[in-house]
């Protein structure tokens, strides 16, 4: 495929739909469904209409439709020098996906999956979310298609991303606050799917990532896969040669696969997934599964998770919400296993550090998501710069990050962050040494906000007494 | 022929359902809830599902769930559920493990067919693993003479009922409404509807019924048209609301009771 003008969004039934899964959904070992029997009709239903409606012209045309006027794609790719200045030599580009209605790329997947609800004649949705963003576009989704909409967020979740609680409600969605097990995200997957068996004959489950039972994770993929398809187009147009290396923030995965899916045969594009690396894979504070999980079976597919001997799902951390996720799509474990995508972890502290350099250099706040993938490429930008291994003869490396959502959501918690943190004691870990550019305009320690002063009064009930983000390590480290 | 389908066979044969017993190991302890499964057998249960501790327990409700946790954050594990099975064993009931699938698959599948039968365990039944993606743990089971039980549901076609039937050994556990696990007022017709779909697919399986029931009349009200009647959430509420072994007691025998005046099936 040597297009050099963007392919029309939306469209499904482009031919470079990978191998796999298979007819049950199987990513080689990987994927498949186990869920409760009371569930197989209803995924049967979806895949079957799924199917019928990917190569549908008239639903193809009112998806395109939708993603060009209402989420206001192709989202642009923008390269950004200083901050790669930081990065050994190499050039960055950005694909923009934070730019997106709803402020992230979860919006891609979510009006695919209205859309089809609507097809099969269910009247409600229900959705899971953790870090809210997936949340927010289900509940805008459900707004816009006049669909009634539930969202299960673990309750730890409802503290740390309370701004998106009250944009959903604000969008007339319910929030059901999950207090059971760790009270993320992992929980509100599994209240989810008992509202599901309960109410499947007028409700349709929109599933938030390339996580779950078959069809959903080539589904969403498919939904998703409009960001690489887009962005292997506008890098070869403007560049005339396609990236070195494609890299996404991993957490279900469905920004990762997004933008991966159109680079997959391409076999000189290094494929790097970033996971949360939160307090170090050495410890037991982070949210790495396929760096640091096992094989085994969670919320209806086989792939890798963070498992105790006794088969228990162990809680992840991470500061962000959403990517502090024990599991992992089954086709990131899938690409893991035949060597086609490496999987890195990147700590708090390092996502922090690309975090605020982003906001410094180049005026992008980016989502705390998001910054995990900008500090791989710091860090792989270096280890390519330090090999002299350019892209190609003289050509600085190029590296293409899938900018996944924008930070507003995430402002309280960085505040926290750089707030109280001193910084000389956080380790921005190695090569991220950001001294060399003094931080000119960031918020000092004095200046900080008091955290108990800290989005009080713009969140309502939810963050009462301003007490958030238990779990997050920075706070606590203070 | 199997235990479980001796057991099963036998109540039918004195005119009656046979009762089957959730308990989870490892609530309030372990030592608890194996004296709580004891209990239950000395008081009529004919089968006891020795539950597996999981961490995403997707089909259950709140009271399960509650106990389960416990167990999860004790960290009890799969040789404390052998422990168990051995002693409903020797308690003189047929023991069957009810277990999610990733604490099986963690342990080892062969390794848990293995030490599964050497316990005195009559077989597993799995409630999120449909037979499409049980291949191994079939072939398991088949080598050390274990009953599997897969699930079907109001949802599931009549293709699925022939092929998730055909994959069972022992029983197949009919869900009675489409929902979690939990007490509720009435059982429903959704479930004798079912059960006689679920015959029409499989004339010689057992078919037991599960969801919902929490007394001596909905047991007899289910035992009216099915092999058999599977009481979870109620004896779970029994242990959390701190009635301990004496509350098993007498809720077994108000099951008891319940599967003998149901009257005579065909």
């Amino acid at each position: 495929m040597t297009t050099t003008s963007p392919p029309q969004t939306g469209d499904l039934s482009l031919p470079a739909r990978p191998g796999w899964p298979d007819a049950t959904g199987h990513f080689g070992v990987f994927g498949g469904r186990f869920v409760p029997e009371a569930l197989i009709a209803a995924l049967d239903e979806l895949t079957e209409a799924y199917e019928a409606m990917r190569v549908d012209p008239a639903f193809l045309a009112e998806f395109a439709a939708l993603q060009r006027d209402y989420t206001g794609r192709p989202s642009p790719v923008t390269e950004v020098p200083k901050f790669a200045a930081h990065a050994g030599g190499a050039r960055i580009l950005l694909k923009r996906e934070d730019l997106n209605h709803t402020g992230s790329h979860k919006i891609n997947n979510v009006l695919g999956q209205a859309l089809l609800t609507k097809r099969i004649g269910k009247t409600r949705v229900i959705a899971e979310t953790g870090a809210g963003q997936h949340g927010v576009a289900t509940a805008t989704a459900a707004a816009l298609m006049g669909l009634s909409c539930t969202v299960y967020m673990g309750e730890e979740d409802t503290r740390r991303q309370a701004l998106n609680v009250a944009r959903m409600r604000l969008l007339g969605a319910e929030v059901v606050p999950v207090t059971t097990g760790s009270r993320t995200l992992k929980d509100a997957i599994n209240e989810a799917f008992r509202d599901w068996v309960t109410n499947v004959e007028t409700t349709n489950y929109v599933f938030g990532t390339v996580a779950g039972p078959h069809p959903f994770p080539a589904m969403v993929r498919d939904f998703q896969r409009v960001i690489g398809d887009e962005a292997r187009a506008q890098v070869l147009e403007r560049e005339g040669r396609l990236p070195d290396a494609v890299l996404a923030c991993v957490g279900g995965g469905s920004n990762a696969i997004g933008i991966f899916t159109a680079f997959v045969p391409d076999e000189g594009v290094r494929l790097v997934g970033l996971e949360a690396g939160g307090d170090g894979v050495d410890t037991p504070r982070h949210a790495a599964t396929i760096t640091g999980g096992t094989p085994g079976v969670l919320h209806g597919a086989r792939s890798f998770l963070l498992q105790d001997e006794n088969g228990q799902t162990i809680e992840s951390h991470s500061i962000s919400a959403g990517l502090d996720y024990p599991g992992v799509g089954p086709e990131h474990s899938y690409l893991h296993d035949i060597g086609r995508a490496e999987y890195r972890p990147v700590t708090d502290a390092e996502a922090m550090e690309a975090f605020a350099l982003l906001c410094r250099t180049e005026g992008i706040i980016p989502a705390i998501e998001s910054a995990h993938a900008l500090a791989g490429a710091l860090v792989l930008g270096r280890e390519l710069g330090s090999r002299g291994a350019g892209g190609r003869g003289d050509e600085p490396p190029l590296l293409l990050v899938n900018l996944s959502g924008r930070g507003d959501k995430d402002v309280e918690t960085a505040s926290r962050w750089f707030g109280l943190g001193d910084r000389q004691e956080v380790d921005p870990g190695p090569g991220l040494d950001t001294d060399q550019r003094p931080t000119e305009g960031a918020v000092s320690n004095a200046e900080a906000i008091p955290p108990d002063q800290v989005g009080v009064d713009a969140v309502g009930d939810v963050a009462t007494g301003g007490r958030t983000n238990a779990g997050s390590g920075a706070g606590e480290t203070a | 022929m199997s235990a479980l389908q001796e057991r099963i066979g036998a109540a039918k044969a004195e005119g009656r359902s046979a009762l089957i017993a959730y308990l989870p190991v490892g609530y309030p302890d372990v030592e608890g809830s194996i004296e709580a499964m004891v209990a239950a057998v000395g008081a009529g249960a004919d089968v006891i599902e020795v539950g597996v501790p999981y961490s995403d327990p997707g089909m259950d409700g709140p009271v399960i769930q509650e106990a389960v946790d416990v167990a999860v954050r004790a960290g009890v594990g799969m040789r404390d559920v052998l422990r168990a099975v051995e002693a409903v064993t020797a308690a003189g009931a047929v023991p069957v493990v009810m277990s999610y699938w990733n604490p099986i698959e963690r342990y080892g599948t062969d390794r848990f067919a293995a030490d599964l039968a050497a316990a005195g365990g009559g077989g597993a039944i799995t409630p999120d693993l449909i037979p499409d993606e049980a291949g191994a743990w079939i072939v398991a089971a088949q080598e050390h003479d274990l009953d599997r039980v897969f699930l079907v549901a109001p949802s599931s076609t009549d293709a699925r009922l022939r092929s998730t039937t055909a994959a069972c050994r022992g029983f197949v556990y009919a869900a009675s409404t489409m929902g979690v696990t939990g007490t509720r007022a009435t059982v429903g017709d959704a479930a004798e509807k079912l059960v006689a779909r679920t015959r029409e697919a499989a004339p010689d399986l057992a078919v037991c019924v599960g969801l919902g029931v929490s007394d001596g009349d909905q047991a007899a009200e289910v035992a009216a048209f099915a092999d058999g009647v599977i009481v979870g959430s109620a004896y779970v509420r029994e242990l959390l609301e701190g009635r301990g072994v004496e509350g098993v007691r007498a809720l077994t025998r108000d099951l008891a009771a319940g599967v003998r005046r149901a009257g005579v099936r065909a």
